[in-house]
Order: C-alpha cells, then structure tokens, then sequence
C-alpha cells in the first residue's frame, strides 16, 4: 500500500487542498494521511498477533513494521539526548541499528500478551506541526486500554515517532533507560552500543 | 534483603513506612519545577525501599504468583478477580460522589448491582458486555479533585510507588470503604485473599512487563517512578496519554538531543 507513497501524498494533499486550501494552506500532512498510517501499522500490528509465530518470529515481524512505519533515526537520536550530539556519525549509524533492536526485542516480546487481542484506531487530531491518531487496545479479560501514535511528515515520509500506552510515552521512557545505561557505562557510547545489542 | 533476620526487617519496615508517612507530610508542598516530571526528594529512602521490594518480589511474590497461574486455570483466576473488583465498587461510588463526578457514580452502582445479581455475586462480569465497562477511581483522585497536588513521589513497602497524595488517599480508603464499614469484620480478612488473589494474578499476566521493567533494565527504580507517574496523570485526566500538555517538552523535531 505503501509502496508508492509520493503518489498517495500527491493524491492526498490534492484532496487536502480541494476540501482545506483556505484553512491548512501549508500542511503537507493530513489527518487522513496520519490515519491511513496508523491504520496500515495497526493491520500489520494485528497480522502478527494472529500470526500464532514463535516468539522469534514476532519479534522479527516487530522490527519490519518499526522500520518501515517509525521514524527510527529520530527516535534513535531522541533517547540518546545530549549524547547524541557528541557522537560521530559512525557512531550514530551503529547506535541505531542497535537500539532498532533492542526496541524490536523488548517490544516484541511483549506480544504475546496481546494474543486475542487487537487495536482499533478512533480519532486523529493535529497538534502543533503533527498528528495525535488514538486507538483502543482490546484485550482479553482486560478493560480496553488508549494507545496513542504521534505522526509526522518531517521526515520527508509520513511515519510515527513517539507511542503512548496509558499515558506512558515511548520516547521519554526510552531516552531514560538509555541514559540510564550511558551513565552506568561511565558515557561510552561504543560500550552502551555493544552492550545494546544484546539487550531487550 | 535476604541477609536480614525477617522480624529485623519488619520492624525496620514498618520504621521507614512511619517515616516515610512523615517526611511524604511535611513535603507535600514541595512539587515539580515546570518541565521536570518527577518530584522525589526522598530518593534515597525510595531506593532502599524498591530494593527490599525487588528482593520480595524475587524471593516470594513472583514465584506464587507463577504457582497461582499455572496451578490455577484462566477462567477461575478471571473469576476471583472479578469478586474482588466487584466489591470495590461502593467505594467508588463512595468516591465518586465525592467528586461530584455523576458518570462514576451511576456507571459503577449499576455495575455494582448488576454484578452482583446477574453476574452471581461479581464473579462474572455481564456489566462490561452491556457498556458498563469498569471506571476506576479512589481517594487519591478525589484528593487530586479537591485540588491537591500530587506530592513527592513515593516507594511504600508492600505496596509499590505512590505519592503522597495517592499514599494518603490508600489510607483513607481503607477508613471510609462503605464494604469494611458495613460488613462483620470476618469478612474483610476474606477480601483481603481475595484481593491478594486479584495482585497475584495480575503479577502472573503482566509478568513480561512487569519482570523486564524490575529485572532488565538499567534502572528498575528510576524506569517503574517514570512508568508510575506517567500513567497515574494519565488516568487522573492531567495528560491526554498523547501531546496535549507534553507537546512542547517531548517534539524530537524541535528538541533532537531532548536537551
């Protein structure tokens, strides 16, 4: 579905800008962009839960949808903070394929908990140069529960950057671990990355 | 934890738990300087508590509870929780009526009755499937409703993180609950089991959560005080679990290094 998506963004903001051209004159992103997003994530997300694959396998599928569907560099850049700044760009390269994997791991994991269950997307709304798409995780045996995905087409693609479960930002929760594994390594970044690369 | 002789480490429980009410009382004024997330004055204290609670959960918690879920199947376990959630439900009402909050109140009396009839005695839940889904509140929130703020941040023994005003509001709680009061005292030594029950299964199905936050990352403490406080607000309305009022601190595009 994705496969073309300067075709879709071209189609999407020719519609954006029949319907909104005097209110949102210089928005490339829209709301049924952010949804669309969110829809196709939350389809594959669903996909793998009904999957039945090992946990292996989930945790591979994880990391194909993180990649394809996040802002990885982002993310990557956000959690390692200030750290980030003094890296190499080597380092930057390798810190985040690590921490791809320490997420696809320690995420993906957790999938298992989410058998029999599914999320729905209810509402987008834009917020400052983004979007906010809610979806409800339904669970077994469990009062359905607010996952939020925070999208942007800052990237030069439209993809999701930060995740909230229950009020529990990804972003913020990350870039603490992380930090919180720097400073146990004395700050040495090739240390936290070799070490990344087993966690999760 | 372990290197300690169990009435030593009760009794000096039970110290830092006085303490800790203590110093949690005198700080309740003091409050997150804008753009910090936590307040925790008592981190040390707090440490040394999450700890003790880590070695509990080691060495007792974490394997009943996996005996509890193994030994005992999904729709029993289901059910147990179910009674011992129904009968909080007064004190829900009790506290939304505090709050002046109508949906509480009338979502979770009629819960509450229908649980209790049609889903014999709470151990069902046909409530849920009629759009009475559960809505949880406490005195904590009543407390944060009256317009008190949130407190330091808090490790209890026994109990896990808290703040002083959630702190507080446990123990309120445990006063007014329409359930306790109402009932012979026999009874509340059966819902305590019950309640322990409902903590046990919860710790067997969160299990993966709950284990690689307390065993796998690089700061249990700091990750469960993070992971405490930002669902909490949540749950009591004072962020969107989304951008709402986080927008500024948390736009990687504006903030790269979250500086």
């Amino acid at each position: 579905m994705l496969n073309n998506p300067l075709s879709r963004r071209a189609m999407l903001a020719g519609a954006s800008a029949l319907a909104f051209l005097p209110a949102l004159p210089a928005l490339a992103l829209t709301e049924a962009g952010a949804t669309k997003l969110i829809n196709t994530v939350v389809a594959e997300i669903n996909k793998v839960i009904d999957s039945g694959k090992s946990e292996a396998g989930m945790i591979k599928d994880f990391e194909t949808i993180f990649i394809r569907y996040s802002d990885v560099p982002t993310i990557a850049r956000y959690a390692l903070g200030v750290a980030a700044r003094d890296a190499s760009a080597a380092q930057m390269k390798s810190f985040t394929t690590a921490f791809t994997g320490y997420i696809a791991r320690k995420y993906g994991k957790r999938f298992r908990e989410f058998i029999g269950g599914r999320l729905e997307v209810q509402s987008a709304k834009a917020v400052k140069s983004f979007f906010e798409v809610k979806t409800l995780a339904y669970l077994p045996g469990s009062a359905p529960f607010d996952v939020t995905f925070l999208v942007s087409d800052k990237s030069g693609k439209d993809l999701f950057f930060n995740m909230f479960i229950e009020g529990v930002n990804l972003l913020l929760t990350e870039r603490e671990e992380i930090g919180a594994m720097l400073d146990k390594r004395g700050g040495k970044i090739d240390s936290l990355i070799a070490d990344l690369q087993k966690a999760g | 934890m372990q290197t300690r002789k169990p009435t030593a480490t009760v009794s000096k429980r039970a110290a830092t738990l006085c303490a800790v009410i203590a110093l949690g009382i005198t700080g309740a004024c003091t409050s997150p300087k804008p753009g910090e997330m936590v307040n925790d004055p008592y981190e040390k204290t707090n440490r040394k508590i999450h700890n003790m609670s880590k070695g509990l959960d080691t060495a007792v918690v974490r394997p009943v509870s996996m005996a509890y879920g193994k030994a005992v199947p999904n729709p029993v376990r289901i059910g147990v929780s179910n009674v011992a959630d129904n009968l909080t439900l007064p004190s829900m009402v009790l506290n939304g009526i505090l709050q002046g909050d109508g949906e509480l109140v009338l979502n979770n009396s009629f819960r509450f009755v229908i649980n209790s009839t049609y889903g014999l005695g709470g151990l069902l839940d046909p409530a849920s499937k009629m759009g009475l889904t559960q809505m949880d509140t406490d005195f904590g929130e009543t407390l944060h409703v009256w317009g008190a703020k949130e407190g330091a941040y808090l490790e209890v023994p026994l109990m896990g993180p808290s703040t002083t005003r959630d702190l507080t509001g446990k123990a309120v709680d445990a006063v007014i609950n329409p359930v306790s009061v109402l009932t012979p005292l026999t009874y509340t030594a059966a819902r305590r089991g019950l309640s322990v029950a409902e903590k046990l299964d919860d710790r067997y199905r969160y299990d993966e959560t709950i284990s690689s936050t307390l065993y796998e990352s690089a700061d249990s403490y700091s990750q469960t005080r993070l992971l405490y406080l930002q669902n909490r607000r949540f749950e009591l309305g004072q962020s969107s679990g989304g951008s709402d009022d986080s927008s500024t601190l948390f736009d990687p595009y504006e903030d790269p290094y979250a500086e």
